[in-house]
This record gives structure tokens, C-alpha cells and sequence, in this order.
């Protein structure tokens, strides 16, 4: 049997080791990880999926540590996605999640991989989307995704997961910063962590503030107060989010949902391929370079060098 | 996307917290373009096997001061084992204080290298670079 093969076999049989190796296979971008991806694609679309977000130091780790036991306490099953960024200098990466993690890897239906963001700036990486399928093909009944530490802007997890829970702690920032566009927008739970430190109960009042200037929404996203490092709220967390799943599921907005995001992966994949099918090409580089010239000397603009360079006429 | 990423579990097994060493180490490797999964301190044998497990890694590397190694670092290998992650597939390093005396020991249960005090970053990257066989 082939080593594709073979893995799927180990894979569909539950060994975890197929499971790692595949989702390596599957983040490389390799022709065992596509086999994969195609052959088991069928056996995804069971699990449940919950994006945790928000800045460097806001609790997500440790927050994402005290969701999984919740999880497993209930007789769930966990996968595990945590990303973390890669040096846009090396390509380097310290994936840290781990260390918040530790209590999670006794337990054998807790699967966790850490993933390095290897230049993807949405705040997850690129193979995000296919390591979640395996982990669902798998049997991993709920996976929790844990972004990069996300500023504004870095709002990709809300088109990922099927809920996406956005932590904020006291302190970081006057109402203004709450009303700027972007990551604020794409929560459906709130959370306030650190909420023993002073300044919780007025950034609370400012969520609220902020949630009741929204436009009318079939869902409002509940906002909850949680000391993650005690494990105090985790239970109301909980609770937000299988809300958000049956609000999910009772207005049919699932399936709205997943083709949405869907054609967004479909978009993106084309694109690299496209691109890609530009850089392979020996002549492609070359021509690069060769407009990359033109341009710092000033005797092309950028838009027109485009043009050429993907062999289309410039615009008149 | 195709590029092949050197992935190393960077652990330390046992009871002492003294994890300078170990994120000189995970930063160096983390300079050299490797993607470094870093556990924290105080891991059981079996939370390193797991670890190594899940992450899929090609390297693992631990350090210890507490001197504790002998009995340590063969129950890690042996963890490691039960889950089928075997010293032929997987390179193993060690470092920290390990008197010469127990470099032959270390070495015999599978270990390719051991780094002591003063060791140079380099020297860890050429090592891990060559045996992994990786492009970096």
C-alpha cells in the first residue's frame, strides 16, 4: 500500500500518530497531505468549531486550557488548533501554547497541535483550515482554535470557526478603541478576563455601551466575565456558546455559514495556486525582476507592471 | 507551502525550574528558522511523549540541571517508545549538567548529542541541520 495509503488506514483506524503525521503532511502542503485531505474530506462536518481571539496576554491559552477540561467534563472529545506567529526575518517560530496547556496532555482525548502562522497575517495560518478537517474527520467532537495574538485587524478566525469568542481584559483602552472597526465586530461572545483587576466592571459598561449601537441582530453577542486562571466563569462561557450553536442551528444560519466560508477557502487556494503558477514559471521570475527594475526607476508604475507581469493589458 | 519545517519539541523533564538553558536553545533554533515547540518546566516523561506525539516533530531536545538525567531522560525515551516515536526515527538531544562520565549512558540509550555548559547555539543548529536533512 502506498504510504498515503497506509496512513489513511492507521487514520480512519484512530491512531493519533496517522493523525499527526497527516496534518504535517496537510500544513507542508505535500502531495501525501492532499491525498488525505481528499480522501477523508467526507468524513468532516461533525465537529464543532469555536475561535478564541484577542491581544498578546489576554488570557486565550490559558482561557482555551480551562474550555477543554469543561469540554472533556461533559464527555466531549477536543481537538486543539493554537497559533502562534512565525519570524517574518527567519521563518523561525516558539510555539508557547503548550506551556498553559500542560494538564490537557494527560488525557488521550485531548488532541493538540501547535501551528507557527508561517507568514499568513489573518492571525491564523494557512493550513489552518485543513488541519481543523483532519481533527474533525478524526472525531474530534468540539475544536477550540486559538489565533496569534490578534491587534484589530487580524479577524480571519470569524470566517474559520462556526463561533468566535473574542477575550479583552481591563485596561487596555478607552471606549474609542472598543468603537474602531474590525475585531470588535466579528465576536459572538464577549469575554472580559482578568476580571478581578480593576477597570472589569467599566470595560463590561463599554461592551455594552458598544453592543447597543449595533444595527439589529438576529444574535447579540452576551458578554461574560471570567477569571480564566481560577476557572471562575468558565461554566457561563460554556453556556454562551452552546447558545450562540443553537441560535446557529435553529435559524439555518449554519449552512449559510459554511458555504460562505467555504468559498472564501476556495478563493484563497485558487489564488495561491495562481500565484504560485506565476513564481514556478522560470520566465515569470525573471520578468519580475525585470519590472521590479523598471519600476524603482521610475519608468513604470506599479499597477502597469502588474498588469504586464500577469500578462494582461495594462488598462487604458 | 511545499518548504519542509525542522519542528523541535524543546522539554524539561523532572523537578527543577532552571529553563535559561532550554529557551537559549529554543530561541537559537528559533533564529535559525525552526519551528520550536517549547513545553514549559516540570514535564512527566509522559506529557514529553505526548507532546512529541501530537506535534509531530523531528527533533526532540531536554534539558535538565537537577541531575536526574539517569533516571529521566530512559524513562522519556521509554514514553516516547510506547507511542512508537523510537530514537531511529526521531533524533533526541540533550543538555544541561551532565557530568562526562554520563555521556556514554546517555548516548547508548539513543541520545545523538549532549550539550554541556558553554556549548555554542551554533554547534546545535549545524548538528540538528545535518541530522534532520532538512532545507532550511
Amino acid at each position: 500500500m502506498s504510504p498515503s495509503g497506509d496512513l489513511q488506514t492507521r487514520f480512519i483506524q484512530g491512531d493519533r500518530r496517522a493523525l499527526a503525521r497527516l496534518i504535517t503532511e496537510a500544513e507542508n502542503g505535500t502531495d501525501t497531505g492532499r491525498a488525505a485531505l481528499r480522501a477523508l474530506y467526507g468524513r468532516t462536518g461533525q465537529a464543532r468549531t469555536i475561535g478564541i481571539t484577542g491581544p498578546p496576554g489576554a488570557g486565550k491559552s490559558t482561557l482555551t486550557n480551562e474550555f477543554a477540561k469543561a469540554l472533556r467534563a461533559r464527555g466531549q472529545t477536543v481537538g486543539i488548533v493554537a497559533v502562534d506567529p512565525s519570524s517574518p526575518y527567519t521563518q523561525g517560530a516558539i510555539l508557547g501554547d503548550r506551556v498553559r496547556m500542560q494538564e490537557l496532555s494527560s488525557d488521550t482525548e485531548i488532541f493538540m497541535r501547535s501551528l507557527a502562522s508561517r507568514g499568513a497575517l489573518g492571525g491564523l495560518s494557512a493550513a489552518t483550515l485543513d488541519v481543523i478537517a483532519l481533527l474533525d474527520a478524526f472525531g474530534k467532537e468540539v475544536i477550540l482554535i486559538e489565533t496569534v495574538g490578534a491587534g484589530q485587524d487580524e479577524v480571519e478566525i470569524a470566517g474559520t470557526a462556526q463561533t468566535t469568542v473574542l477575550v479583552n481584559t481591563p485596561g487596555t483602552g478607552d471606549d474609542i478603541q472598543a468603537m474602531k472597526a474590525g475585531i470588535m465586530e466579528i465576536a459572538d461572545v464577549l469575554v472580559v478576563n482578568k476580571a478581578d483587576l480593576p477597570g472589569a466592571d467599566l470595560l463590561v459598561s463599554q461592551l455594552r455601551a458598544l453592543l447597543s449601537l449595533l444595527p439589529d441582530r438576529t444574535w447579540m453577542p452576551p458578554i461574560v466575565k471570567l477569571v480564566a486562571i481560577e476557572n471562575v466563569g468558565i461554566d457561563e462561557l460554556v453556556a454562551a456558546c452552546d447558545n450562540h450553536w443553537e441560535y446557529l442551528t435553529a435559524s439555518g444560519r449554519l449552512r449559510g455559514q459554511k458555504e460562505e466560508r467555504v468559498r472564501h477557502q476556495i478563493l484563497n487556494l485558487g489564488r495561491a495556486r495562481l500565484l504560485a503558477g506565476l513564481m514556478d514559471d522560470a520566465e515569470g521570475g525573471v520578468r519580475l525582476d525585470e519590472l521590479v527594475r523598471a519600476v524603482a526607476d521610475g519608468e513604470l508604475d506599479p499597477h502597469t507592471a502588474a498588469s504586464e507581469w500577469v500578462g494582461q493589458e495594462a488598462p487604458a | 507551502m511545499t518548504e519542509r519545517k525542522i519542528r523541535v519539541l524543546v522539554a524539561k523533564p523532572g523537578l527543577d525550574g532552571h529553563d535559561r538553558g532550554a529557551k537559549v536553545v529554543a530561541r537559537a533554533l528559533r533564529d535559525a528558522g525552526m519551528e520550536v515547540i517549547y513545553t514549559g518546566i516540570r514535564q512527566t516523561p509522559a506529557m514529553i511523549a505526548e507532546a512529541a506525539l501530537q506535534e509531530d516533530v523531528d527533533v526532540v531536545g531536554l534539558s535538565i540541571l537537577s541531575g536526574a538525567h539517569l533516571e529521566l531522560f530512559p524513562a522519556v525515551i521509554e514514553a516516547c517508545r510506547e507511542r512508537g516515536i523510537t530514537p531511529d526515527s526521531t533524533i533526541f538531544f540533550c543538555g544541561g549538567i551532565i557530568p562526562q562520565e554520563d555521556v556514554a549512558a546517555m548516548e547508548q540509550i539513543g541520545f545523538r548529542a549532549v550539550f554541556g555548559p558553554g556549548a555554542n547555539t551554533n554547534d546545535i543548529v549545524k548538528f540538528l541541520r545535518e541530522r534532520v536533512g532538512a532545507p532550511v
